[in-house]
């Protein structure tokens, strides 16, 4: 086996097993901090190992085992001096993994763990990127913006609380579950949006890493939680939102619009997948949450091969529903957005000035209003609201199209 | 496992007649379930005092040891088997005597 290979098999573990590694030794061991650094030994002894002693036939168990070791490893030097009794239970408690469906559900209470609500929203993103994706902290570190320090005492100070505070070590009961689920999606979507729309001057505009990491942990609660509509949802609107990334960001780096993207070069794979998962939540006949109707609606989008054939009453009528689960002035502007399509930019503009008190701080409330302002050929007042808006845009791709759109005004 | 779960006040008034006796209905439901340790209200922090003994003689000072808009009220101590539960009971403590609380794990 070449080195190459050796090397792709390492990543090719890591990206399925790291969880279940961390899940089955946080459960046996009760502690985050030694189910981490275990599974960090064991994948730096398969890099080590591997290319001489050739791939292992199960990867998962071999992993399983070597960090099964290393835990016990940590705890014995740790209790060497003290409680000789600790270490004559481990040595008896050598049980080999658990059964696939078991364990399945370890990754689950990871996740969940991760993503307890008494942990501040940027702790569980950093947590769960390290946790259950298994992202270094350097590479967090480097997908926020965040010092190495800074992060590494963020997750740190995250497993200290975990553990003191005895923030338990599964899945919620069934009466939290739906709160708590959408405390991970949340999660979920806030990694996927930074990757979609990355803000700061430093950064692509677009970082694909991020976004491969949330749609693959959407697709692992997907496959662990196949009946949950919202779950499915998230996924669809992110496949449906991955599926135009190339039209996004022009040769120029310019983000394009939805209506000015160049659908040819969309990914019809993705389409099909998410369409199929939207239609399966329409089939599903339940009442749909945010995500599912944001799915809905990117789905409408997609549909559409040539953007005048775009269904814009179909579009309107589904932000009305979510205008009534969500009724958030971000959605009311998304919502004016349409409405501009149909009723034209006057009627949206009404709406859209409106939601001054609550949005003027939102750059894409100043990039709506720009551009309405721009299509009933008031300059003057397009020309300030650009400004206005680049001032508060943080992506660079967007930074370039509200400049060039704005410099292009009569 | 046991939770110190605090009051934080920023009002001088004390409990209300309807919240002492929401508070007590909570207080019942918590012996009745085993999460009771102990409880108690507290005096203002302008009845406080501060001893500072680590030196050669004792030196006591009037008042609170950290002045700030919100103070604590009052306590609990309850017992639950981990953070869930003391959140859950937590959330119907706040609701009972209609204050913020802290919930916070002893070592």
């Amino acid at each position: 086996m070449s080195v190459i290979d050796v090397r792709e098999a390492v990543t090719q573990a890591h990206h399925e097993e790291w969880a279940r590694v961390v899940a089955s030794l946080t459960r046996r061991f009760g502690d985050l901090d030694i189910a981490e650094e275990a599974a960090a030994e064991a994948f730096a002894t398969a890099v080590q190992r591997w290319p001489a002693d050739g791939v292992p036939p199960n990867p998962g168990a071999w992993l399983t085992i070597t960090a099964n070791r290393k835990a016990i490893d940590r705890i014995r030097r740790e209790n060497r001096r003290d409680d000789k009794q600790n270490e004559a239970q481990l040595l008896y408690d050598d049980d080999p993994p658990e059964p696939a469906g078991a364990i399945d559900d370890e990754r689950l209470r990871l996740i969940f763990t991760c993503c307890h609500p008494a942990l501040a929203m940027e702790t569980r993103v950093a947590l769960t990127l390290r946790m259950v994706a298994g992202l270094t902290v350097p590479e967090i570190a480097r997908a926020f913006l965040v010092q190495e320090t800074a992060m590494g005492q963020r997750i740190t100070r995250a497993k200290a609380k975990i553990k003191a505070a005895r923030i338990p070590y599964r899945v919620p009961s069934a009466e939290d579950l739906p709160a708590r689920v959408s405390g991970v999606l949340a999660v979920l979507f806030l990694v996927f949006n930074e990757g979609y729309l990355a803000t700061g001057p430093d950064t692509d505009p677009v970082r694909h890493d991020l976004i491969a990491e949330a749609i693959r942990l959407t697709r692992l609660i997907r496959a662990l939680m196949p009946e949950d509509g919202e779950v499915a949802g998230l996924l669809a609107l992110m496949l449906l939102t991955e599926a135009r990334r190339t039209a996004r960001v022009s040769a120029g780096g310019e983000l394009v619009t939805l209506v000015e993207q160049d659908r040819g070069t969309w990914d019809s794979a993705l389409i099909a997948e998410g369409h199929r998962l939207v239609r399966e939540r329409l089939a599903a006949r339940v009442a749909p949450g945010r995500y599912q109707i944001l799915a809905a609606i990117s789905a409408v989008h997609t549909s559409a091969r040539d953007v005048r054939d775009t269904d814009w009453s179909q579009i309107v009528a589904l932000y009305d529903q979510l205008v009534r689960i969500d009724p958030s002035p971000i959605i009311a502007l998304n919502r004016a957005i349409a409405v501009a399509e149909i009723d034209g930019p006057e009627v949206a503009l009404a709406a859209v000035d409106h939601l001054e008190d609550k949005l003027a701080g939102y750059h894409a409330y100043h990039a709506t209003r720009a551009d309405l302002l721009r299509r009933l050929g008031r300059s003057h007042k397009s020309r300030a609201a650009y400004d206005k808006a680049i001032e508060l845009a943080g992506n660079t791709a967007e930074i370039a199209a509200l400049t060039r759109r704005r410099d292009q005004l009569g | 496992m046991q939770y110190l779960v605090s009051v934080i006040d920023d009002t001088a008034g004390l409990a209300t007649p309807d919240e002492m006796a929401a508070i007590d209905v909570f207080n019942d439901r918590l012996k009745a379930e085993g999460h009771w340790v102990f409880a108690g209200g507290l005096g203002a922090p302008s009845s406080a005092t501060v001893i500072d003994n680590r030196g050669e003689e004792a030196i006591f000072t009037d008042g609170p040891f950290v002045e700030s808009k919100e103070y604590l009220a009052g306590f609990w101590i309850m017992e639950a088997a981990d953070l869930d539960v003391a959140l859950t009971l937590a959330a119907e403590g706040s609701k009972a005597c209609n204050r913020k609380l802290e919930v916070r794990p002893f070592l």
